[in-house]
């Protein structure tokens, strides 16, 4: 009996941390099939081109309509699937993209200071120059979250490396990191209001 | 669950410097009134109410069942506004206007929707400063029970069906426009007065009446009779040096309170605070203004105008011709020689609600100590067409009555609930052939009204305002419209010529008008960004007295008996703002009572009577008869009785109907402000008062430190015996040392006249819910910040203490401790952090909270199913839910965003970067905040003073919240007790 | 005339005045004690009291089980909790139950190792009561939550939060007190009974019921080796649980004492809990071990003996508190701190005067009594105190609770509880929760160690007589 009790529960805890409750690893249904790896890996356009705020502001927004037409008004302006594209451009509708990275209402992430001091786009978001269609690579859990903010140094790359998609961690990262740590002058913030207020 | 307590009474470590203290009158009486019915058994809610929280509860319950997220959609710009970064609020100057006199404000919105109001520092009704009603007058915007559709006879209509109704309205008046009325309130828009002109230019024979309930009636009547014609009347307290309250608050109430009260404190606190100035207050009910002043002296209403003529004698205005001899002349000598010992630096400021003769008196006071000019600025009326108001109503009336109204134009207002009872407004409406009432609300005039035509928020439309003084500031829309609503400047233009301009182009033709056509369009952008138009105050003017006749400033003197004297509700004004429960349930600044107005009596009176507290009686006045629940309020005048305007609404939405009794209906022409002659009579049944503190006294206890400057000038280290902290080395761990930042706070009491704008502000800047009253009554109100309001000495005429208590944000905070789930822990800069999402809700920390200013969600208070409320949250707090903890957290959203800023933009934060709302909001500056460890900042050099002292400061919690304490300037030469 | 028979007719002596009662009257035998006991679960039928009780226990349940409903789907505003009493009936009711628990474990324990063989006919019900007890007040700390789904956030597991329960934190002590003790004393409990669950295997005449007995025996044979592996189980059991008589409440008290609220803040809590429980515990196990004498007639096995010695417990323990109650107006003098020496004046003369003065009738007036032998072992009386101490130690939990948190440092902040029917129901429905598991118990369990009351008869003692 106190074997299916600890099995149970370890059951449970493996749910938990599954993929399915995460939602990790598992590409996203979109209106329109974008690709970050013919976009971003392919033509090689600049993560800001589209996602103009992330530096500015606590929010990576979703580029406007508007963003895509500056291209697609000449290319593929009349392929199918890009017909909601267009639309939205000639109806003013917006387009509904599906949510990939959706953390829990209560907590309160930036996106500009972590670019500011030296977490890239990948560290948090995988390879997305090879993802066809856009999933979420890492777990998003609070464990997650604490792993860098605990420890910074193993993570922090230099600022001009930050939106490098093939930046590999250098064998000495934590040489690296501990210095750029002092550089950046990076307090690893796990005070609860830092995330939750 | 709030109980009137029992009639014991220890004296505690007694302080020489305090007289004795009484607790709440129940207990000098040693009353016990019977038990208040608890609410959660539903004897006080309603069904609905148990079954939305029901279906609440159980949606909650669902939801923790797991942790995986909802798909959920972005919705990104088909072509984003310029500068619109999603994520970074955008601000907005604009203006609140009160009874048509604004204060400049600056509005905070996120991604198009207006969430929070800030003061605007460059406005001089502001100075960076907000009123209770402004900061709440985003919630009026979301507003649910705001009117939609443009309705006749109940059904809806579209604006052109009403196009063409008001058309066959006006055809019959063959363009004369005989019988043509249009009934407004006061008007100061320079815009909207031009357009009622060109009404009345095309229809000649139309009229135009004003009515505001809650108007200065007085003010301009009292300035006739001084001077022969209409005058505006402001005061510049920052150079006064000795003040004369005639039942006046004007620290409190009032379109200018705002600024008068920062004024007034900034030259209370001039230098080392060893120049304070002196206030006395002369009054008829129990005030913030009263008490904050040196020397208090409670006359019945009828009596402050012998008084007012006593100080007129003794400072030598020409043949003063007064009702009756003044009472108290020891009082009257002490202030005549005070007011004369400052000529020239003085002012004596009349209550709006005095008669006019008192203002008429006080006119000539301030000119004969040659205070006009300097303290006492005259200027042009802010009104466009300065009337009398009730007499303009009284035409109407008449008219209505003859039958010779054809089109009664209504905009704003809500003449059948607050028209003075005897005009019987709602019987002479159904005399008007057509109807039409343009409002915000569908309220009770509406009712009586065959149209109905919604009108547009002042943050949903174009449009002009004056300010006290006269500045102009242009409204200009923050949202689009939320419903099918209108404004006055576009119904007006209905009647002239259709098809109709918008109200941005009505506006912009009037400016174009005004102002050179080159660059009007740079001014135009500049007038906007900085909130007003440079320089458009009214210019001052010198007005000559004309001398009064004798016996001609002498108004009648009311019948015997009882007298009652109305006020407006310092927060829901004369009722207009019932429906907001943010100021609902505010506490009000003396009783502490909210959800509810009540008959204050002094404790003297209710004796006579037999009343015990929140007895109900029967208040009769003549043939009207209002039942009402007495308060007994210390300093309130013997053989009188105020009650509050603005309660008792039968249409003001689900909040405000219904809430305390209509003071209105006892409410005549003949006695505006007073009446005599009324009885108050037992009546069942009981009807429990919700107050959000029981128990007014400090019991010795030295809570909210006070003492006279003298005190302070012998003993400049009088705070620390009483204050008795414990040595750092004490504690038996070793102190954590704060690098980097250490947020903290200093509050300085001497400045503190109890407004409660900090309140409000706070809960708007963090989603602090609305309780209701059953709640309130079970002591579970949620405000995370609280302005304790103590009495001290004489119930008759007792000192008064008020003290707001945020969370201290202790260093070693008790509550920490005893969180079994690190729910609250402590960060990295001192903060006191509180995670909602953590909390299981055992409350064990508010048990151990030693100041009680944690706040639980006992239910599920927050309304989570009204969308129009939802749009108002702060994006940046969490929404909290049923069952968890919340406190004040020195606005940790805004130290995190600027935090940030700082960071990216690679600096450390200034200080007064980060202001907490309270500090935002409050007038009078009392609530500095800032880093601590930076010698240099405002709060850390206030903490450094010698007033400074740490509230229970023995329990060894070394809060980051401190006070200043309060200084009072007494008369040597009326040396009775503290406050007396 | 058989061997036996002989011996015992031996074991007849005339009664003497010097000695205290016997332990057992009447010619009690193996056998008569086996069927006394069996029969009332096997074969007797079961009494009408039982039926009437069993259903005023239900009825309890009943409103128990609606509250606790309403607390969940509507908030546990439902009790009448608010700032600054934000602790009420919930924990009063908590400390009450794991109080009374105490009583159980000392007897089935404490005098198992001092080898006070008298408890034998009675420790088997008293762990019962302990066990149900502990339920009830388990119950409470959850229903008292804000979020009582999340509850196991205050037990340490490895979460994805990487977040653990803030050891400092009493409560937390209290999860581990409390989940010990119901453990300890369940294996403790259901370890004793296994022989006689055995018997009743044995006796039993219905195939459901051996099979059920069968299997909860766990095949006890009652060889030789099964007597000394239980012999020595309970002896280390024993010694396990008898710190835990002294540990839980002081970790409960811990609760109270741990904060900085006058009239909690206090170091002689921990032992005045503990007499506090024992007391009231021992008032239990009168309560009912009374009934279930007349009831089951048991005169022989639970005798004047018996109800003579709770009785001085109750006595002995009444004094200690009384002890208390006089000394903390004392501390609160000698503290010289102004916030204590309020908090007992108003205590004594505050809105919640009538709890502190209940509390003195109830836990050191009325213990008086048993300095009177006819009190002591006349049943009656000796009910009556035990149903009055009862109440007087809810009373203590219900005035040091509330009339330190509805006065406490800041005048501002002060109100008075109320408590509401939520509260009540949750009261008397943990009271109906008790008495159906109780009769339950009775029902279907031997109430009375039957082999551990045969040890106290003469013949398997070496002396040949039966216990004094």
């Amino acid at each position: 009996m106190a074997l299916a009790l600890i099995f149970a529960l370890w059951a449970g805890a493996m749910i938990v941390r599954s993929p399915y409750e995460t939602r990790q690893n598992e590409p996203r249904e979109q209106p329109v099939p974008f690709s970050h790896e013919h976009h971003a890996g392919g033509l090689g356009i600049d993560c800001r081109y589209c996602h103009t705020t992330v530096e500015t502001s606590s929010f990576a927004n979703i580029p406007a309509t508007k963003i895509c037409m500056n291209c697609h008004s000449q290319m593929w302006a009349a392929s199918p699937t890009l017909e909601p594209v267009r639309e939205s451009y000639l109806t003013g509708r917006s387009i509904a993209w599906t949510r990939v990275h959706d953390l829990p209402g209560f907590v309160y992430f930036n996106h500009s200071i972590h670019i500011h001091k030296g977490i890239g786009c990948s560290t948090c978001h995988g390879r997305v120059d090879q993802m066809p269609l856009t999933w979420q690579a890492e777990s998003l859990r609070m464990q997650w979250c604490l792993d860098c903010h605990r420890n910074p140094a193993r993570y922090v790359r230099p600022v001009d490396k930050i939106f490098a998609m093939d930046y590999q961690p250098p064998p000495d990262q934590l040489m690296l990191g501990q210095r750029l740590v002092r550089e950046y002058n990076i307090h690893s913030l796990t005070s609860c209001s830092t995330c939750h207020r | 669950m709030r109980q009137p307590t029992d009639p014991t009474f220890v004296p505690l470590a007694a302080l020489s410097a305090h007289p004795r203290q009484w607790r709440s009158l129940e207990e000098r009486e040693g009353v016990v009134a019977e038990d208040i019915p608890l609410q959660s058994e539903f004897s006080q809610e309603d069904r609905r109410e148990f079954l939305r929280l029901m279906s609440a509860s159980l949606a909650l319950a669902g939801m923790t069942a797991c942790t995986r997220q909802p798909t959920e959609l972005i919705v990104p710009y088909v072509d984003p506004p310029e500068q619109t970064v999603p994520g970074h609020p955008r601000y907005y100057a604009t203006a609140v206007p009160v009874s048509g006199i604004a204060q400049g404000v600056i509005v905070e919105t996120h991604l198009g929707r207006p969430t929070k109001v800030e003061g605007n520092p460059d406005h001089p009704a502001s100075l960076g400063a907000t009123s209770v009603i402004s900061q709440a007058s985003v919630l009026d915007l979301y507003d649910p029970d705001r009117a939609k559709e443009i309705t006749y006879r109940g059904d809806t209509r579209s604006w052109e069906n009403f196009l063409l109704a008001l058309g066959s309205m006006l055809n019959p008046l063959q363009g004369t426009g005989e019988g043509l009325h249009i009934l407004t309130e006061t008007v100061t828009s320079p815009c909207l007065g031009a357009q009622i002109e060109a009404v009345l230019a095309q229809f000649p024979r139309a009229q135009w009446h004003q009515w505001e309930p809650a108007g200065s009636h007085s003010v301009s009547a009292g300035a006739r009779m001084a001077f022969g014609r209409p005058v505006n009347t402001y005061y510049r307290l920052a150079d006064a040096d000795a003040v004369l309250a005639l039942d006046s608050d004007f620290l409190a109430c009032g379109p200018a309170a705002t600024r008068y009260a920062r004024d007034f404190m900034d030259r209370r606190r001039r230098g080392d605070r060893l120049d304070m100035n002196r206030l006395y207050s002369v009054e008829s009910s129990m005030t913030s203004t009263g008490g904050k002043a040196d020397h208090r002296l409670p006359l019945r209403y009828s009596e402050i105008e012998a008084f007012a003529g006593a100080v007129a004698r003794g400072v030598g205005v020409p043949d003063t011709a007064t009702a009756g001899e003044a009472p108290n002349a020891q009082w009257v000598d002490a202030v005549v020689q005070d007011l004369a010992a400052h000529r020239g630096s003085s002012a004596v400021i009349p209550g709006d609600w005095q008669p006019p003769a008192v203002h008429a008196l006080a006119s000539r006071i301030n000119t004969a100590l040659g205070n006009v000019g300097k303290t006492v600025i005259h200027t042009a009326p802010v009104e466009v067409q300065p009337v009398d108001q009730l007499e303009s109503l009284r035409d109407l009336g008449n008219a209505l009555d003859a039958g010779s109204v054809a089109v009664l134009l209504i905009l704003g207002g809500n003449p059948v609930y607050n028209a003075p009872a005897d005009f019987a407004f709602a019987r002479l409406l159904g005399q008007a052939k057509n109807t039409i009432h343009v409002a915000s609300h569908h309220n009770e005039t509406s009712a009586y009204c065959q149209w109905h035509v919604p009108e547009s928020h002042v943050f949903e439309d174009w449009g002009d305002t004056r300010s006290f003084d006269g500045t102009v500031t242009i409204l200009q829309p923050l949202i689009y419209p939320l419903y099918r609503s209108h404004s006055h400047l576009e119904v007006l233009e209905a009647l002239v010529n259709q098809p109709a301009r918008t109200s941005r182009e009505i506006l912009n033709a009037y400016w174009m008008g005004k102002k050179p056509a080159r660059d009007f369009e740079s001014w135009w952008r500049q007038s906007l960004h900085d909130g007003f138009i440079a320089d458009s105050a009214l210019p001052e003017i010198t007005v000559a007295p004309v001398p009064s006749p004798p016996g001609a400033a002498v108004s009648a003197a009311p019948a015997g008996g009882l007298e009652l004297s109305f006020r407006p509700d310092p927060y829901v004004h004369d009722g207009r703002y019932s429906n907001l429960g943010w100021l609902m349930e505010l506490p009000r600044p003396m009783t502490k009572l909210a959800w509810d107005n009540a008959v204050l009596l002094s404790p003297r009176t209710a004796e006579r009577l037999g009343f015990p507290n929140q007895q109900r009686v029967t208040i009769q006045r003549g043939g009207m008869r209002v039942d009402a629940s007495v308060w007994i309020q210390p300093g309130h005048p013997d053989e009188s009785a105020t009650v509050h305007l603005g309660f008792g609404r039968s249409r003001a939405g689900s909040v405000g109907n219904n809430a305390g009794f209509n003071a209105y209906l006892l409410r005549t022409s003949s006695a505006l402000w007073s009446a005599g002659g009324v009885q108050l009579t037992k009546t069942a049944p009981h009807y429990p008062l919700a107050t959000t503190q029981m128990h007014q006294s400090m019991d010795d206890r030295p809570v909210a430190i006070s003492a006279d400057i003298e005190h302070y000038r012998q003993n400049p280290d009088f705070v620390r015996p009483l204050e008795n902290a414990p040595e750092r080395g004490e504690s038996l761990y070793p102190p954590w040392a704060y690098t980097g930042y250490a947020w903290g706070m200093s509050i300085d009491l001497t400045a503190c006249v109890g407004c409660n704008a900090c309140v409000v502000a706070c809960q708007a800047e963090n989603n602090i819910p609305v309780v209701g009253k059953g709640q309130v009554l079970a002591a579970r109100e949620m405000h995370w910040l609280r302005i304790d309001t103590y009495y001290q000495g004489d119930p008759e005429n007792p000192a008064v203490h008020f003290q707001p208590v945020p969370c201290m944000q202790c260093e070693n905070a008790p509550c920490e401790l005893v969180c079994p789930v690190h729910a609250t822990a402590h960060s990295s800069d001192g903060l006191n952090d509180m995670t909602y999402n953590r909390c299981v809700g055992t409350r064990y920390c508010s048990n151990n909270c030693p100041y009680k200013v944690r706040r639980f969600n006992f239910f599920l208070y927050q309304d989570w199913y009204t969308e129009t409320l939802k749009l108002q949250r702060n994006p940046d707090v969490t929404v909290r839910s049923r069952g968890v903890m919340e406190k004040c957290t020195y606005c940790v959203q805004r130290i995190r965003e600027a935090e940030i800023r700082a960071k990216v933009e690679d600096r450390a934060i200034r200080d007064g970067e980060v202001q907490t709302a309270c500090q935002q909001a409050c007038p009078t500056q009392a609530i500095v905040f800032g880093d601590i460890n930076q010698r240099a900042n405002r709060v850390a050099q206030l903490k450094a003073e010698k007033l400074n002292y740490a509230l229970l400061a023995e329990l060894n919690t070394r809060p980051r919240t401190t006070y200043l304490a309060e200084l009072r300037n007494p008369n040597p030469a009326l040396n009775t007790e503290h406050g007396g | 005339m058989t061997a036996i028979e002989e011996k015992q007719r031996h074991t007849e002596r005339p009664p003497d005045p010097g000695r205290p009662p016997a332990v057992l009257i009447g010619g009690s035998t193996f056998g008569t004690v086996t069927d006394q006991i069996a029969s009332t679960v096997l074969s007797r039928k079961t009494p009408l009291f039982w039926w009437i009780v069993f259903a005023a226990g239900l009825g309890l349940l009943t409103c128990l089980l609606i509250a606790v409903w309403f607390l969940f789907y509507v908030g546990v505003g439902m009790f009448g909790i608010e700032i600054p009493n934000a602790w009420g009936f919930a924990i009063t009711n908590f400390v009450w139950w794991i109080g009374i628990g105490h009583a159980g474990t000392l007897i089935s324990a404490i005098l198992l190792l001092l080898n006070q063989s008298w408890r034998n006919s009675i420790n088997r019900f008293a762990e019962a009561m302990t066990i149900f007890a502990v339920a009830c007040a388990g119950m409470f700390p959850i229903l008292h939550l804000g979020r009582p789904w999340v509850f196991y956030w205050l037990i340490p597991y490895p979460n994805t939060m990487t977040i653990q329960p803030q050891f400092r934190s009493p409560l937390v002590w209290d999860i581990f007190a409390v989940s010990t003790y119901a453990t300890v004393s369940i294996v403790f409990w259901y370890l004793g009974m296994i022989p006689d669950i055995a018997t009743l295997r044995d006796q039993s005449k219905s195939r459901f019921a051996y099979f059920c007995y069968g299997v909860l025996a766990l095949g006890w044979r009652g060889a030789s080796r099964h007597w000394r592996f239980h012999e020595t189980a309970s002896l280390l059991l024993a010694g396990l649980a008898t710190p835990l008589v002294l540990s839980v409440h002081t970790v409960v008290s811990f609760d109270f004492t741990i904060s900085i609220l006058p009239g909690w803040h206090s170091t002689i809590f921990p032992p005045y809990f503990v007499a506090g429980a024992i007391f009231s515990g021992f008032a239990m196990v009168l309560v009912l071990a009374i009934p279930l004498r007349a009831v089951y007639g048991l005169h022989n096995l639970i005798t004047e003996r018996h109800l003579n010695n709770c009785a001085k417990v109750m006595l002995g323990t009444g004094l200690v508190l009384a002890y208390t109650y006089a000394i903390e107006p004392f501390t609160a003098w000698y503290s010289g701190s102004p916030f204590e020496m309020f908090m007992i004046h108003n205590r004594a003369t505050g809105p919640y005067a009538w709890s502190y003065w209940g509390v003195v009738a109830a836990n050191v007036v009325a213990p008086q009594l048993l300095w009177f032998r006819r009190c002591r072992v006349n049943p009656k009386p000796l009910f009556a105190v035990s149903i009055v101490i009862l109440i007087g130690m809810w009373l203590e939990r219900y005035m040091i609770i509330i009339s330190s948190l509805h006065r406490d440092f800041l005048p501002s902040s002060w109100s008075n509880f109320i408590a509401t029917l939520t509260d009540n129901a949750a009261l008397y429905g943990s009271i109906g929760l008790f008495t159906v598991l109780f009769l339950l118990f009775v029902r279907f369990l031997p109430m009375i160690s039957m082999y551990e009351v045969k040890e106290l008869l003469p013949f398997s003692r070496p002396d040949g007589r039966s216990v004094k």
